[in-house]
């Protein structure tokens, strides 16, 4: 899985993504797979039809690693919108995660 | 190289970093395959030696390297070295150095749940693959610290990180902070123990030195003491002073210091070549000047000599030594001469002697003047100074270059007192000295000591005119030693009282000479009464004789006439009656 296909889900605006993320992984270790459900779940309660994912796995193109200045993993990259923000971890911390995302998280909003 | 620490065994290969005088401290090298520490405070030089290890060993050893980076970019880490003469864009384009910036911004950050530094392996692998890399440098990895609040993950993760660096080979150099109470701010040294280098930056009296100190190198036998380094434009220089053993060659070629009546003191030849020679002596009194003929002399000879001047600036001293009659300047034009001035503040001692260290091995000179030695001593005390001087000294040795030190004596002791220090480190000691009397100043030289060679007990007058320099021999009167016009006095006086003795010789010789000539008349008149007397005597009995024959001749006459027939042999007896 070199760049694993979109995830996107545009039920009502086919407009572009709001959101563009990278999850960097290296291999299919416990740590991606969790950080990767993780995102999924995320995403899909939160940002549904609004988000992008993008799952590198370096260790097929680790030259990929230097343009993110990654250096842990699983790092997840907020590449839009601007200012790039990085979370690193399996994501297990949802709260953390949508604060590191700079996400209102639905329930609270809606 | 020196072979001071053979190697212990065949399996600990070491890597050669090229970094004069660090090689020679760790007996070849760094611990090949494995991960060395360098740790110091901030500004203590741990960058340049990281990049120069790596750039000499792509230049010189064959040995690709990944250059890491946490702190500085890529591009201000060129441009920094670029200082060094090492153009880093030109290396990376010839794959031989592989530049990373690992940049981390605790603020774009956020943590949640686990993770580890795979991403950080992954790059570098990547890095050193790409090259086919055998050295890495990780500068400083301590910045992961700042960037990651976990820091059990951390460390466990650098553990991992080198373990696998051993594993794959790396001869690497880790830096690190140092820390308060450990070597490193985060305990490095925990993870990397097989070789830790430590460098200062220590300021005393206002002077900065720099040093460097193995703490651990396992396995091998190193250097234990700190060295003094300095950052040059040739990149780290590292004096491994004490670490030189005594085992110098000594010449018995002599060269001649270029004032004849002193190599008339020094058993009329000069000093031997490779020897040390110091010229102590109050202000003023000729010791640069000496020290400029020497040098000067060795120019004569086609040899080259340097002059590290820590009092007047190069052509301060080109002038005034033209007023003593040495012209230098067609020597520096030539290419011959080196003349170094500098503050003896500006570096700390040693400091300054890494500096000759490093002037004189790329110039080669057969002669070195420091002039004078007393301000590099200015403020260290003396227990410091003699162990470094002592390496400048057996340095210069070792590479058989005659030095000359002029050390300025301080008033109140008496001279031989002041510079006990380092005197026992000279071959040759000669003692300029002032001397007040009658009015003036005069200048006294004296050979103090004069290791392997008969030398002149005697006291001379020094001096110096546009002329040159010279010796005078000097005049005892009284318990004093003259000098000067009062010698020039007692010159007269003597010149005086011999030729008045002259006077009373030649009286003396008149005299005796009248006295002879009276003599000799009067030998003559006793001669003449002699003469007159034998002339008479001969006269008288020539007188005699005649009378006698007269009367023979008559009585025989007669008897002939009587007898007529009387035989001859009758007359024969009468005749003989």
């Amino acid at each position: 899985m070199n760049t694993q296909a979109t995830q996107t889900k545009q039920p009502e605006t086919p407009t572009a993504p709001s959101f563009e993320l990278r999850l960097y992984v290296a291999g299919q270790t416990a740590k991606s797979l969790t950080a990767f459900a993780n995102l999924k779940r995320i995403c899909e309660t939160h940002l549904a039809g609004q988000y992008r994912i993008e799952v590198i796995d370096l260790t097929k193109t680790p030259a990929l690693a230097a343009g993110d200045q990654i250096f842990a993993v699983p790092t997840l990259v907020r590449r839009l919108p601007e200012p790039i923000k990085k979370i690193i971890g399996d994501l297990s911390n949802e709260e953390r995660v949508l604060v590191g995302l700079d996400v209102q998280p639905v329930g609270e909003t809606a | 190289m020196d072979k001071q620490a053979p190697p212990i065994s065949a399996t600990l290969l070491k890597s050669p970093t090229g970094i004069t005088g660090l090689d020679e401290i760790t007996g070849g090298g760094l611990p090949s395959g494995r991960p060395t520490l360098v740790c110091g405070s901030a500004g203590c030089g741990k960058t340049m030696l990281a990049i120069e290890f790596l750039v000499r060993g792509a230049t010189q050893f064959g040995e690709p390297g990944v250059f890491m980076m946490f702190e500085e970019n890529a591009q201000e880490l060129t441009d920094n070295v670029r200082s060094l003469g090492f153009d880093l864009d030109e290396l990376v384009g010839q794959k031989k150095i592989v530049l990373d910036h690992v940049h981390i911004e605790r603020s774009e950050i956020e943590e949640t749940g686990e993770y580890d530094l795979e991403g950080l392996f992954i790059r570098l692998g990547h890095a050193i693959d790409s090259i086919g890399a055998k050295r890495v440098v990780l500068d400083t990895v301590e910045a992961l610290f700042a960037g990651l609040p976990n820091h059990a993950i951390l460390r466990a993760e650098l553990r991992r990180l080198f373990r696998w660096l051993k594993d794959r080979g790396m001869t690497a150099v880790i830096t690190g902070e140092k820390g308060e109470a450990s070597i490193t701010r985060y305990g490095l040294e925990e993870y990397v123990a097989d070789c830790v280098i430590t460098l200062d930056h220590r300021v005393a009296e206002q002077i900065c030195t720099r040093r460097l100190r193995v703490v651990k190198y396992r396995g091998t036998a190193h250097g234990t003491n700190e060295y003094p380094f300095i950052i040059g434009k040739r990149g780290l220089s590292v004096l491994p002073i004490t670490s030189i053993q005594l085992d110098h060659k000594a010449s018995s070629d002599r060269i001649p210091t270029g004032i004849a009546r002193l190599d008339d003191m020094l058993g009329g030849k000069g000093v031997y070549r490779g020897s040390s020679v110091l010229i102590s002596g109050a202000p003023g009194t000729g010791k640069s000047s000496i020290g400029a003929k020497f040098a000067d002399t060795a120019c004569r000879r086609g040899e080259r000599a340097i002059l590290f001047a820590y009092e007047e600036s190069p052509e301060q001293l080109l002038r005034n030594m033209r007023s003593v009659g040495i012209d230098l300047a067609p020597w520096v034009k030539k290419g011959l001469l080196q003349i170094h001035s500098s503050r003896p503040t500006m570096h700390g001692l040693e400091q300054h002697l890494v500096m000759m260290h490093d002037t004189v091995l790329a110039f080669q000179p057969s002669v070195v003047v420091v002039d004078p030695i007393s301000n590099l001593t200015l403020d260290d005390t003396e227990a410091e100074v003699k162990p470094t001087l002592m390496r400048l000294i057996d340095f210069l040795k070792k590479l058989q270059i005659t030095s000359v030190f002029t050390s300025l004596t301080t008033g109140g002791n008496a001279p031989e007192d002041s510079q006990i220090g380092v005197s026992s480190l000279m071959d040759t000691w000669l003692l300029l000295r002032n001397v007040e009397f009658n009015g003036e100043r005069n200048r006294l030289i004296s050979v103090l000591k004069s290791r392997g060679m008969a030398h002149s007990n005697q006291v001379r007058e020094f001096l110096m005119s546009d002329a040159g320099i010279d010796l005078r021999d000097v005049y005892l009167g009284g318990d004093r030693v003259l000098t000067g016009t009062a010698r020039v006095a007692q010159e007269t006086q003597e010149r005086a009282a011999a030729e008045l003795r002259q006077e009373d010789h030649a009286r003396k010789l008149r005299q005796l000479a009248a006295k002879r000539k009276a003599l000799d008349a009067q030998i003559a008149a006793l001669v003449a009464e002699g003469e007159a007397e034998e002339a008479e005597v001969n006269f008288a009995i020539a007188q005699e004789t005649m009378q006698t024959n007269t009367t023979q001749q008559n009585s025989d006459a007669m008897g002939h006439l009587r007898g007529g027939n009387t035989t001859e042999g009758n007359s024969l007896t009468k005749g003989k009656r």
